[in-house]
């Protein structure tokens, strides 16, 4: 724990609390173990890519929430093709 | 008009509900409501203790869901508070003696004559739970800022949700405002972020409570407890009233209001 964790409060355990209830808390609500998550994002990049061409190390894919509204938020980066550029 | 059902729930057990119950009650009935407690913990009923009243039960809830007694001999009315009234939960059956529409059936009834029907739900997400949950008006989410707490009372709102009886609204109980000022408990306003519903009080931890219900008599009597003020200050919500959020920062140090100075204030 650094000296800037400390002067923050980020070290105390109530920080830590909340830290871990608001990952539990998003995947207690939408039914969706830690590991199932990263099964999605393979899946999601195999069918894309069949389309269109993408990054497949770049590609994000999380839960976020926005008042008691569950959202499953992906950032998949295009790879650039040559065709465009003619 | 008929009266309001108040439902008291939390998911977890332990936290509270049956404190909360007996307290709002009887604040509610302090103010002139006329209220009856329904205790709907089947087998394990505890709300007659809490107020007092184990000395007078005759008839319990499955009597008068079974027909063996008419409603109103049921009632045990609290001596101390005239428009406060209970009708405890029976001891040696279980939470399948009662169904959800027994509930509603009887709820209505009650609505005829009392301001208030406060229902004191068992803990956990099955039978018990549904029963107290199917007439409820309003619903009220109990928890402690404790991590094991905050996750039920998450989960137990996503239920309530699913049975459209939402928006529940939280109270927040056992709060030490000395570890919250220390970083060693979840504040209000951090429970309030993950839950995202609405606050409808913070009971702080206090002595009194335990000691008032050692005697059986509800801490919300106690003008001299926090938590009695606390209590009575949700009571007074409940009637539509503004009443502002209790401020513990009469008690906090130097570095708080150095903080609070640089905005980074609670």
């Amino acid at each position: 724990m650094g000296w800037l964790d400390r002067l923050t409060g980020r070290d105390k355990s109530a920080h830590k609390a909340k830290d871990r209830l608001r990952l539990v808390l998003i995947h207690d609500r939408t039914d969706l173990a830690p590991g199932q998550l990263d099964a999605l994002k393979d899946e999601l990049i195999a069918v894309i890519s069949r389309y269109i061409e993408i990054e497949p190390q770049a590609v994000e894919i999380q839960l976020s929430q926005d008042g008691r509204e569950q959202y499953l938020v992906a950032n998949i980066p295009l790879r650039p093709t040559r065709r465009a550029r003619k | 008009m008929p009266g309001t059902v108040l439902t008291i729930t939390s998911g977890k057990g332990g936290v509270g509900k049956t404190t909360a119950t007996a307290n709002i009650a009887a604040a509610l009935a302090k103010l002139g409501q006329k209220v009856v407690c329904l205790d709907a913990d089947i087998g394990l009923r505890n709300l007659d203790l809490v107020l007092g009243l184990e000395n007078r039960i005759v008839y319990d809830l499955v009597d008068v869901v079974e027909g063996r007694c008419r409603l109103r001999q049921a009632l045990i009315r609290d001596k101390r508070l005239p428009n406060l009234f209970l009708i405890p939960a029976a001891q040696t059956r279980d939470k399948t003696a009662v169904s959800p529409t027994d509930m509603v059936h009887l709820c209505n009834e009650l609505k005829q004559e009392f301001d208030w029907i406060l229902i004191d739900s068992p803990a956990g997400i099955e039978r018990g739970f549904r029963n107290a949950i199917a007439p409820a008006d309003q619903v009220v989410v109990v928890t402690n800022p404790e991590v094991s707490a905050v996750r039920d009372a998450d989960r137990i709102i996503g239920l309530i949700e699913a049975e459209e009886k939402g928006p529940a609204r939280l109270l927040l109980n056992r709060l030490n405002p000395q570890m919250v000022r220390n970083g060693d408990m979840l504040d209000a306003d951090d429970v309030l972020e993950l839950l995202a519903i609405d606050l409808l009080g913070v009971v702080p931890e206090d002595e009194a409570v335990v000691v008032s219900t050692n005697r059986g008599m509800p801490v919300a009597l106690d003008e001299k407890s926090r938590a009695g003020q606390a209590f009575r200050n949700v009571a007074r919500r409940l009637l539509g009233e503004d009443v502002p959020f209790m401020d513990w920062d009469s008690e906090s140090g130097f570095l708080q209001r150095l903080g609070r100075l640089f905005g980074r204030g609670d």
